[in-house]
Protein backbone atom coordinates (compact mmCIF):
# COMPACT_ATOMS: atom_id res chain seq x y z
CA UNK A 1 0.00 0.00 0.00
CA UNK A 2 1.17 3.49 -0.83
CA UNK A 3 0.89 6.03 1.96
CA UNK A 4 -0.08 9.59 1.04
CA UNK A 5 -0.23 12.57 3.35
CA UNK A 6 -2.62 15.29 2.21
CA UNK A 7 -2.53 18.93 3.33
CA UNK A 8 -5.19 19.74 5.96
CA UNK A 9 -7.62 21.48 3.57
CA UNK A 10 -7.64 18.51 1.22
CA UNK A 11 -8.07 16.06 4.11
CA UNK A 12 -11.19 18.02 5.05
CA UNK A 13 -12.41 18.03 1.47
CA UNK A 14 -11.82 14.28 1.09
CA UNK A 15 -13.22 13.65 4.57
CA UNK A 16 -10.23 11.65 5.78
CA UNK A 17 -8.13 11.77 8.90
CA UNK A 18 -4.41 11.15 8.87
CA UNK A 19 -2.70 9.35 6.02
CA UNK A 20 -4.45 7.90 2.99
CA UNK A 21 -3.55 4.38 1.86
CA UNK A 22 -3.81 3.51 -1.81
CA UNK A 23 -3.42 0.45 -4.01
CA UNK A 24 -1.18 1.61 -6.86
CA UNK A 25 -0.12 -0.47 -9.85
CA UNK A 26 3.59 -0.62 -10.62
CA UNK A 27 5.55 1.28 -11.62
CA UNK A 28 4.74 3.62 -8.77
CA UNK A 29 5.11 7.15 -10.10
CA UNK A 30 3.69 10.59 -9.29
CA UNK A 31 1.14 10.06 -12.03
CA UNK A 32 0.04 6.59 -10.89
CA UNK A 33 -0.20 7.72 -7.26
CA UNK A 34 -2.29 10.77 -8.19
CA UNK A 35 -4.48 8.71 -10.54
CA UNK A 36 -5.19 6.27 -7.72
CA UNK A 37 -5.78 9.10 -5.25
CA UNK A 38 -8.28 10.84 -7.55
CA UNK A 39 -10.02 7.55 -8.32
CA UNK A 40 -10.59 6.93 -4.62
CA UNK A 41 -11.36 10.57 -3.80
CA UNK A 42 -12.87 12.21 -6.91
CA UNK A 43 -13.54 15.44 -5.06
CA UNK A 44 -9.77 16.00 -5.18
CA UNK A 45 -9.72 16.17 -8.97
CA UNK A 46 -8.58 19.61 -10.03
CA UNK A 47 -7.21 20.52 -6.61
CA UNK A 48 -3.72 19.00 -6.95
CA UNK A 49 -3.27 19.08 -10.71
CA UNK A 50 -5.15 20.80 -13.47
CA UNK A 51 -8.22 19.03 -14.85
CA UNK A 52 -7.09 19.33 -18.46
CA UNK A 53 -3.30 19.69 -18.56
CA UNK A 54 -2.80 17.31 -15.59
CA UNK A 55 0.04 19.58 -14.49
CA UNK A 56 0.71 20.19 -10.80
CA UNK A 57 -0.97 23.33 -9.50
CA UNK A 58 1.66 26.03 -8.92
CA UNK A 59 1.32 26.21 -5.14
CA UNK A 60 1.25 22.46 -4.53
CA UNK A 61 4.48 20.53 -3.92
CA UNK A 62 5.40 16.84 -3.72
CA UNK A 63 7.92 15.73 -1.08
CA UNK A 64 9.30 12.28 -0.32
CA UNK A 65 12.26 11.00 1.68
CA UNK A 66 13.37 14.53 2.50
CA UNK A 67 13.47 15.55 -1.15
CA UNK A 68 11.34 17.94 -3.18
CA UNK A 69 10.15 15.87 -6.15
CA UNK A 70 7.83 18.55 -7.52
CA UNK A 71 9.86 19.11 -10.65
CA UNK A 72 10.45 15.43 -11.42
CA UNK A 73 8.67 14.20 -14.56
CA UNK A 74 5.37 12.55 -13.57
CA UNK A 75 6.31 9.13 -14.96
CA UNK A 76 9.64 8.74 -13.15
CA UNK A 77 9.40 5.90 -10.59
CA UNK A 78 9.19 7.11 -7.01
CA UNK A 79 11.77 5.87 -4.46
CA UNK A 80 11.43 2.24 -3.39
CA UNK A 81 10.54 3.20 0.17
CA UNK A 82 7.49 5.02 -1.20
CA UNK A 83 6.54 2.08 -3.41
CA UNK A 84 6.88 -0.28 -0.44
CA UNK A 85 4.89 1.98 1.84
CA UNK A 86 7.60 2.43 4.44
CA UNK A 87 7.71 6.19 3.78
CA UNK A 88 4.77 8.43 2.86
CA UNK A 89 4.38 10.56 -0.28
CA UNK A 90 3.70 14.09 0.94
CA UNK A 91 1.42 16.52 -0.89
CA UNK A 92 2.10 20.00 0.46
CA UNK A 93 0.39 23.35 0.13
CA UNK A 94 3.17 25.88 -0.40
CA UNK A 95 3.92 27.97 2.68
CA UNK A 96 2.68 31.37 1.54
CA UNK A 97 0.07 33.90 2.44
CA UNK A 98 -2.62 33.60 5.08
CA UNK B 1 -44.26 33.49 10.45
CA UNK B 2 -41.55 33.74 7.82
CA UNK B 3 -37.93 33.04 8.60
CA UNK B 4 -34.79 34.66 7.30
CA UNK B 5 -31.60 32.89 6.29
CA UNK B 6 -28.57 35.03 5.48
CA UNK B 7 -25.82 33.31 3.51
CA UNK B 8 -22.45 34.94 4.13
CA UNK B 9 -19.29 34.21 2.16
CA UNK B 10 -16.02 35.34 3.74
CA UNK B 11 -12.28 35.12 3.20
CA UNK B 12 -12.12 32.18 5.60
CA UNK B 13 -15.36 30.27 5.27
CA UNK B 14 -19.13 30.51 4.97
CA UNK B 15 -21.53 31.46 7.72
CA UNK B 16 -25.29 31.10 7.92
CA UNK B 17 -27.28 33.56 10.01
CA UNK B 18 -30.90 32.77 10.81
CA UNK B 19 -33.77 34.57 12.52
CA UNK B 20 -37.53 34.52 12.56
CA UNK B 21 -39.53 37.20 10.81
CA UNK B 22 -39.07 39.71 13.61
CA UNK B 23 -35.37 39.78 12.65
CA UNK B 24 -34.34 40.51 16.23
CA UNK B 25 -32.56 37.40 17.52
CA UNK B 26 -30.03 35.75 15.29
CA UNK B 27 -28.25 32.42 15.32
CA UNK B 28 -24.84 32.22 13.69
CA UNK B 29 -23.65 28.89 12.23
CA UNK B 30 -20.26 28.22 10.70
CA UNK B 31 -17.67 28.42 9.50
CA UNK B 32 -18.43 25.99 6.73
CA UNK B 33 -15.36 25.22 4.59
CA UNK B 34 -13.15 26.82 7.22
CA UNK B 35 -10.06 28.49 5.87
CA UNK B 36 -11.26 28.64 2.25
CA UNK B 37 -12.35 31.76 0.42
CA UNK B 38 -16.08 31.65 -0.16
CA UNK B 39 -16.82 34.09 -2.92
CA UNK B 40 -20.54 33.49 -3.08
CA UNK B 41 -23.34 31.44 -1.54
CA UNK B 42 -26.81 31.58 -3.02
CA UNK B 43 -30.02 29.58 -2.74
CA UNK B 44 -32.44 28.52 -5.45
CA UNK B 45 -35.56 30.68 -5.64
CA UNK B 46 -37.50 27.54 -6.60
CA UNK B 47 -36.24 25.31 -3.79
CA UNK B 48 -34.81 27.30 -0.86
CA UNK B 49 -33.25 24.16 0.59
CA UNK B 50 -30.97 23.96 -2.44
CA UNK B 51 -27.96 26.20 -1.83
CA UNK B 52 -24.80 26.50 -3.90
CA UNK B 53 -21.42 27.80 -2.74
CA UNK B 54 -18.25 28.81 -4.55
CA UNK B 55 -15.28 27.64 -2.47
CA UNK B 56 -11.85 28.65 -3.72
CA UNK B 57 -8.20 28.72 -2.79
CA UNK B 58 -5.00 30.06 -4.27
CA UNK B 59 -3.45 26.68 -3.49
CA UNK B 60 -6.09 24.15 -4.43
CA UNK B 61 -8.29 25.97 -6.93
CA UNK B 62 -12.04 25.90 -7.30
CA UNK B 63 -14.60 23.75 -5.49
CA UNK B 64 -18.36 23.88 -5.95
CA UNK B 65 -20.42 22.85 -2.94
CA UNK B 66 -24.11 22.09 -2.84
CA UNK B 67 -26.51 21.73 0.05
CA UNK B 68 -29.92 20.12 -0.24
CA UNK B 69 -30.97 20.94 3.31
CA UNK B 70 -30.59 24.68 3.56
CA UNK B 71 -26.90 24.70 4.42
CA UNK B 72 -26.79 22.14 7.22
CA UNK B 73 -24.81 19.60 5.19
CA UNK B 74 -22.79 20.01 2.00
CA UNK B 75 -21.39 17.87 -0.78
CA UNK B 76 -19.46 18.41 -3.96
CA UNK B 77 -22.16 17.75 -6.60
CA UNK B 78 -22.14 14.35 -8.23
CA UNK B 79 -20.18 12.67 -5.45
CA UNK B 80 -22.49 9.76 -4.79
CA UNK B 81 -21.01 6.36 -5.68
CA UNK B 82 -23.16 5.74 -8.74
CA UNK B 83 -22.40 9.18 -10.14
CA UNK B 84 -18.66 8.92 -9.92
CA UNK B 85 -17.67 6.57 -12.69
CA UNK B 86 -17.54 7.60 -16.30
CA UNK B 87 -17.87 4.93 -19.04
CA UNK B 88 -14.08 4.52 -19.23
CA UNK B 89 -13.91 3.78 -15.51
CA UNK B 90 -12.24 7.01 -14.47
CA UNK B 91 -13.92 9.11 -11.81
CA UNK B 92 -15.89 12.07 -13.06
CA UNK B 93 -15.35 14.55 -10.24
CA UNK B 94 -16.14 17.38 -12.64
CA UNK B 95 -18.16 19.69 -10.42
CA UNK B 96 -15.13 21.99 -10.27
CA UNK B 97 -14.14 21.62 -13.93
CA UNK B 98 -14.52 24.95 -15.69
CA UNK B 99 -12.95 24.61 -19.12
CA UNK B 100 -13.28 27.34 -21.71
CA UNK B 101 -15.03 26.25 -24.86
CA UNK B 102 -12.64 26.11 -27.79
CA UNK B 103 -14.69 23.96 -30.13
CA UNK B 104 -15.01 25.39 -33.65
CA UNK B 105 -18.74 24.68 -33.86
CA UNK B 106 -19.58 27.13 -31.10
CA UNK B 107 -18.59 30.10 -33.18
CA UNK B 108 -15.48 32.16 -32.57
CA UNK B 109 -13.81 30.89 -29.43
CA UNK B 110 -11.32 33.48 -28.26
CA UNK B 111 -7.97 32.63 -26.84
CA UNK B 112 -6.72 36.02 -25.67
CA UNK B 113 -7.78 39.23 -23.95
CA UNK B 114 -5.96 42.44 -23.15
CA UNK B 115 -3.35 42.17 -20.40
CA UNK B 116 -2.18 44.92 -18.03
CA UNK B 117 0.69 45.83 -20.35
CA UNK B 118 -1.53 46.08 -23.42
CA UNK B 119 -0.44 42.76 -24.88
CA UNK B 120 -2.85 39.92 -25.54
CA UNK B 121 -3.05 37.22 -22.85
CA UNK B 122 -4.67 33.78 -22.88
CA UNK B 123 -7.80 33.14 -20.87
CA UNK B 124 -6.99 31.28 -17.63
CA UNK B 125 -9.67 30.05 -15.27
CA UNK B 126 -9.09 31.23 -11.72
CA UNK B 127 -12.31 31.09 -9.69
CA UNK B 128 -16.08 31.43 -9.61
CA UNK B 129 -17.14 34.85 -8.39
CA UNK B 130 -20.89 34.55 -8.60
CA UNK B 131 -23.48 31.75 -8.71
CA UNK B 132 -26.95 32.64 -9.98
CA UNK B 133 -29.50 29.85 -9.58
CA UNK B 134 -32.20 29.65 -12.26
CA UNK B 135 -35.59 31.18 -11.57
CA UNK B 136 -37.43 27.96 -12.41
CA UNK B 137 -35.11 24.95 -12.04
CA UNK B 138 -33.05 24.14 -8.93
CA UNK B 139 -30.59 22.07 -10.99
CA UNK B 140 -29.75 24.96 -13.31
CA UNK B 141 -27.23 27.53 -12.12
CA UNK B 142 -25.21 30.18 -13.94
CA UNK B 143 -21.64 30.85 -12.86
CA UNK B 144 -19.67 34.04 -13.47
CA UNK B 145 -15.97 33.30 -13.46
CA UNK B 146 -12.53 34.89 -13.60
CA UNK B 147 -11.09 35.16 -16.27
CA UNK B 148 -14.41 36.53 -17.41
CA UNK B 149 -16.81 34.01 -18.85
CA UNK B 150 -20.27 32.64 -18.18
CA UNK B 151 -20.86 28.97 -17.44
CA UNK B 152 -24.02 27.00 -16.71
CA UNK B 153 -24.87 23.69 -15.10
CA UNK B 154 -28.16 21.93 -15.76
CA UNK B 155 -27.43 18.91 -13.58
CA UNK B 156 -27.21 20.47 -10.16
CA UNK B 157 -23.56 21.42 -10.38
CA UNK B 158 -22.10 18.10 -11.52
CA UNK B 159 -20.80 19.56 -14.78
CA UNK B 160 -20.42 23.04 -16.26
CA UNK B 161 -20.41 24.36 -19.82
CA UNK B 162 -19.49 27.76 -21.16
CA UNK B 163 -21.64 30.19 -23.11
CA UNK B 164 -18.86 30.75 -25.60
CA UNK B 165 -20.80 33.39 -27.50
CA UNK B 166 -20.04 35.93 -24.79
CA UNK B 167 -16.26 35.74 -25.21
CA UNK B 168 -16.84 35.41 -28.92
CA UNK B 169 -18.73 38.69 -29.17
CA UNK B 170 -15.89 40.46 -31.02
CA UNK B 171 -15.04 42.74 -28.11
CA UNK B 172 -13.26 40.05 -26.04
CA UNK B 173 -9.73 41.11 -27.06
CA UNK B 174 -10.48 44.58 -25.60
CA UNK B 175 -11.51 43.29 -22.16
CA UNK B 176 -8.94 43.78 -19.46
CA UNK B 177 -8.60 42.91 -15.79
CA UNK B 178 -9.46 45.42 -13.10
CA UNK B 179 -7.58 45.51 -9.82
CA UNK B 180 -9.53 42.49 -8.59
CA UNK B 181 -8.96 40.48 -11.73
CA UNK B 182 -11.02 40.12 -14.89
CA UNK B 183 -14.18 38.78 -13.35
CA UNK B 184 -17.75 38.23 -14.44
CA UNK B 185 -19.47 39.22 -11.21
CA UNK B 186 -23.08 40.08 -12.02
CA UNK B 187 -25.72 37.83 -13.58
CA UNK B 188 -29.30 39.08 -13.83
CA UNK B 189 -32.04 36.79 -15.17
CA UNK B 190 -35.06 38.52 -16.68
CA UNK B 191 -38.13 37.05 -14.96
CA UNK B 192 -40.41 38.14 -17.81
CA UNK B 193 -38.26 36.99 -20.71
CA UNK B 194 -36.33 33.72 -20.27
CA UNK B 195 -34.27 34.48 -23.37
CA UNK B 196 -32.85 37.65 -21.84
CA UNK B 197 -29.93 37.86 -19.40
CA UNK B 198 -27.63 40.66 -18.32
CA UNK B 199 -24.08 40.18 -17.11
CA UNK B 200 -21.31 42.55 -16.07
CA UNK B 201 -17.56 42.23 -16.21
CA UNK B 202 -14.79 44.21 -14.59
CA UNK B 203 -13.28 45.77 -16.66
CA UNK B 204 -15.27 45.29 -19.80
CA UNK B 205 -18.77 46.51 -18.98
CA UNK B 206 -22.33 45.25 -19.22
CA UNK B 207 -23.63 42.79 -21.81
CA UNK B 208 -27.06 41.47 -22.76
CA UNK B 209 -28.32 38.39 -24.54
CA UNK B 210 -31.78 38.17 -26.07
CA UNK B 211 -31.46 34.61 -27.35
CA UNK B 212 -30.81 32.60 -24.19
CA UNK B 213 -27.06 33.13 -24.16
CA UNK B 214 -26.05 32.29 -27.72
CA UNK B 215 -25.14 35.82 -28.71
CA UNK B 216 -24.28 38.87 -26.62
CA UNK B 217 -23.79 42.53 -27.20
CA UNK B 218 -22.24 45.24 -25.04
CA UNK B 219 -24.74 47.66 -23.49
CA UNK B 220 -22.52 50.50 -22.31
CA UNK B 221 -23.80 53.54 -24.20
CA UNK B 222 -23.93 56.46 -21.78
CA UNK B 223 -21.17 55.17 -19.51
CA UNK B 224 -18.31 57.63 -19.22
CA UNK B 225 -15.03 56.44 -17.72
CA UNK B 226 -12.12 58.86 -17.46
CA UNK B 227 -9.66 56.06 -16.68
CA UNK B 228 -9.76 54.53 -20.18
CA UNK B 229 -8.32 56.15 -23.32
CA UNK B 230 -11.75 56.70 -24.88
CA UNK B 231 -14.07 57.52 -21.96
CA UNK B 232 -17.10 56.57 -24.05
CA UNK B 233 -15.71 53.34 -25.49
CA UNK B 234 -17.97 50.44 -26.36
CA UNK B 235 -16.18 48.26 -23.78
CA UNK B 236 -13.54 48.72 -21.10
CA UNK B 237 -15.74 50.19 -18.36
CA UNK B 238 -15.22 48.93 -14.83
CA UNK B 239 -18.78 48.08 -13.87
CA UNK B 240 -18.93 47.08 -10.22
CA UNK B 241 -22.49 45.88 -9.85
CA UNK B 242 -25.92 45.99 -11.50
CA UNK B 243 -29.27 45.54 -9.75
CA UNK B 244 -32.79 44.99 -11.05
CA UNK B 245 -36.25 44.86 -9.51
CA UNK B 246 -38.05 41.76 -10.80
CA UNK B 247 -41.20 43.72 -11.62
CA UNK B 248 -39.27 46.04 -13.97
CA UNK B 249 -36.61 44.05 -15.77
CA UNK B 250 -36.01 46.79 -18.32
CA UNK B 251 -34.79 49.15 -15.61
CA UNK B 252 -31.32 48.51 -14.26
CA UNK B 253 -29.26 50.35 -11.67
CA UNK B 254 -25.47 50.30 -11.86
CA UNK B 255 -22.68 51.13 -9.47
CA UNK B 256 -19.72 51.79 -11.71
CA UNK B 257 -16.11 52.28 -10.63
CA UNK B 258 -17.14 55.90 -10.44
CA UNK B 259 -20.78 56.96 -11.09
CA UNK B 260 -24.15 55.52 -10.22
CA UNK B 261 -26.18 54.95 -13.38
CA UNK B 262 -29.62 53.81 -14.50
CA UNK B 263 -31.20 52.59 -17.70
CA UNK B 264 -34.87 52.26 -18.54
CA UNK B 265 -34.40 50.62 -21.91
CA UNK B 266 -32.65 47.38 -20.97
CA UNK B 267 -29.21 48.90 -21.17
CA UNK B 268 -29.50 50.52 -24.59
CA UNK B 269 -28.69 53.85 -22.92
CA UNK B 270 -27.58 54.83 -19.43
CA UNK B 271 -27.95 58.06 -17.45
CA UNK B 272 -25.99 59.11 -14.43
CA UNK B 273 -28.02 59.42 -11.20
CA UNK B 274 -25.24 60.08 -8.68
CA UNK B 275 -26.16 63.73 -7.97
CA UNK B 276 -25.82 64.51 -4.24
CA UNK B 277 -23.91 61.42 -3.16
CA UNK B 278 -20.78 62.31 -1.14
CA UNK B 279 -18.83 60.01 -3.46
CA UNK B 280 -20.13 58.11 -6.44
CA UNK B 281 -17.46 55.44 -6.10
CA UNK B 282 -18.58 52.21 -4.48
CA UNK B 283 -19.28 48.55 -5.07
CA UNK B 284 -22.75 47.24 -4.20
CA UNK B 285 -26.13 48.52 -5.32
CA UNK B 286 -29.50 46.99 -4.55
CA UNK B 287 -33.23 47.61 -4.92
CA UNK B 288 -35.95 47.58 -2.25
CA UNK B 289 -38.06 44.42 -2.49
CA UNK B 290 -41.38 46.26 -2.78
CA UNK B 291 -40.45 49.69 -4.14
CA UNK B 292 -38.79 49.47 -7.58
CA UNK B 293 -37.59 53.08 -7.41
CA UNK B 294 -35.97 52.75 -3.97
CA UNK B 295 -32.29 51.89 -4.29
CA UNK B 296 -29.30 51.62 -1.98
CA UNK B 297 -25.58 52.24 -2.38
CA UNK B 298 -22.62 52.49 0.00
CA UNK B 299 -20.38 55.39 -1.05
CA UNK B 300 -16.65 54.77 -0.73
CA UNK B 301 -14.11 57.58 -0.68
CA UNK B 302 -12.18 56.71 -3.82
CA UNK B 303 -10.60 53.97 -5.87
CA UNK B 304 -7.36 54.43 -3.97
CA UNK B 305 -8.94 54.79 -0.52
CA UNK B 306 -11.39 51.95 -0.11
CA UNK B 307 -13.21 53.19 2.97
CA UNK B 308 -16.18 55.46 3.64
CA UNK B 309 -15.86 59.25 3.20
CA UNK B 310 -14.93 60.97 6.48
CA UNK B 311 -14.62 57.51 8.10
CA UNK B 312 -18.42 57.43 8.55
CA UNK B 313 -20.20 54.30 7.35
CA UNK B 314 -23.36 55.46 5.62
CA UNK B 315 -25.77 53.68 3.34
CA UNK B 316 -27.43 56.06 0.91
CA UNK B 317 -31.01 55.53 -0.16
CA UNK B 318 -32.84 57.10 -3.04
CA UNK B 319 -36.62 56.78 -3.19
CA UNK B 320 -36.66 58.37 -6.63
CA UNK B 321 -34.57 55.88 -8.54
CA UNK B 322 -31.47 58.02 -8.13
CA UNK B 323 -30.38 61.68 -8.03
CA UNK B 324 -32.00 62.45 -4.66
CA UNK B 325 -30.10 60.56 -1.99
CA UNK B 326 -30.44 60.49 1.79
CA UNK B 327 -27.82 59.25 4.23
CA UNK B 328 -28.82 56.37 6.50
CA UNK B 329 -26.67 56.45 9.60
CA UNK B 330 -28.65 55.27 12.62
CA UNK B 331 -26.82 52.33 14.16
CA UNK B 332 -23.83 52.53 11.80
CA UNK B 333 -20.39 53.69 13.00
CA UNK B 334 -19.99 57.40 12.39
CA UNK B 335 -16.37 57.76 13.36
CA UNK B 336 -13.10 55.90 12.80
CA UNK B 337 -14.63 53.48 10.34
CA UNK B 338 -12.35 52.22 7.56
CA UNK B 339 -14.14 49.19 6.18
CA UNK B 340 -15.27 48.53 2.64
CA UNK B 341 -18.43 46.85 1.36
CA UNK B 342 -17.76 44.59 -1.61
CA UNK B 343 -19.94 44.25 -4.69
CA UNK B 344 -21.75 41.04 -3.76
CA UNK B 345 -22.10 41.92 -0.08
CA UNK B 346 -25.55 43.55 -0.05
CA UNK B 347 -28.95 41.94 -0.26
CA UNK B 348 -32.61 42.45 0.68
CA UNK B 349 -35.33 40.24 2.12
CA UNK B 350 -38.94 40.32 0.97
CA UNK B 351 -40.65 40.89 4.30
CA UNK B 352 -42.69 43.97 5.12
CA UNK B 353 -41.02 46.29 5.89
CA UNK B 354 -38.17 45.29 3.61
CA UNK B 355 -34.97 44.18 5.34
CA UNK B 356 -31.59 45.35 4.02
CA UNK B 357 -28.34 43.50 4.76
CA UNK B 358 -24.70 44.15 4.05
CA UNK B 359 -21.33 42.80 5.12
CA UNK B 360 -18.02 44.60 5.47
CA UNK B 361 -14.37 43.82 4.99
CA UNK B 362 -14.12 44.27 8.77
CA UNK B 363 -16.30 41.23 9.33
CA UNK B 364 -19.53 42.93 10.37
CA UNK B 365 -22.89 41.96 8.91
CA UNK B 366 -25.41 44.75 9.43
CA UNK B 367 -29.16 44.49 9.04
CA UNK B 368 -31.98 46.96 8.89
CA UNK B 369 -35.51 45.67 9.49
CA UNK B 370 -37.03 49.01 8.48
CA UNK B 371 -35.80 49.52 4.93
CA UNK B 372 -32.65 51.28 6.06
CA UNK B 373 -33.94 53.74 8.67
CA UNK B 374 -31.97 52.01 11.43
CA UNK B 375 -29.25 49.39 11.52
CA UNK B 376 -27.69 46.92 13.90
CA UNK B 377 -24.96 44.34 13.53
CA UNK B 378 -26.00 40.70 13.42
CA UNK B 379 -22.39 39.70 13.96
CA UNK B 380 -19.26 41.83 14.29
CA UNK B 381 -16.12 39.79 13.98
CA UNK B 382 -16.30 37.46 11.00
CA UNK B 383 -13.47 37.27 8.48
CA UNK B 384 -13.72 39.87 5.70
CA UNK B 385 -17.13 39.49 4.09
CA UNK B 386 -17.16 38.80 0.35
CA UNK B 387 -20.85 38.16 -0.22
CA UNK B 388 -24.24 38.37 1.45
CA UNK B 389 -27.41 36.77 0.14
CA UNK B 390 -30.76 36.58 1.88
CA UNK B 391 -33.43 33.94 1.67
CA UNK B 392 -36.95 34.75 2.89
CA UNK B 393 -38.39 31.41 3.92
CA UNK B 394 -42.08 30.57 4.36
Amino acid sequence: MIRVVLPPHLRTLARVDGEVELEVKTPVTQRSVLDALEAQYPMLRGTIRDHVTRLRRPMVRFFACGEDLSHEPPDVPLPDVIAKGSEPFLIIGAIAGG
Amino acid sequence: MSNIRVLVGTRKGAFILTADGTRKRWKVRGPHFAGWEIYHVKGSPVDPSRVYASQTSGWFGQIIQRSDDGGKTWNTPGSSAEELKSPDGMPKGESNKFVYDTSPETGKPLTTHQWYDGTQHPWEFKRVWHLEPSLDDPDTVYAGVEDAALFRTTDGGKSWHEFAGLRGSDTGPKWQPGAGGMCLHTILLDPKNPQRMYIAISAAGAFRTDDGGKTWRPINRGLHSQYIPDPNAEVGHCVHRIAMHPSRPNTLFMQKHWDVMRTDDSGDSWQEVSDNLPSDFGFPIDVHAHEPETIYVVPIKSDSEHYPPNSRLRVYRSRTGGNEWEALTKGLPQRNCYVNVLRDAMSVDSLEPCGIYFGTTGGQVYTSADAGDSWKPIVRDLPAVLSVEVQTLP
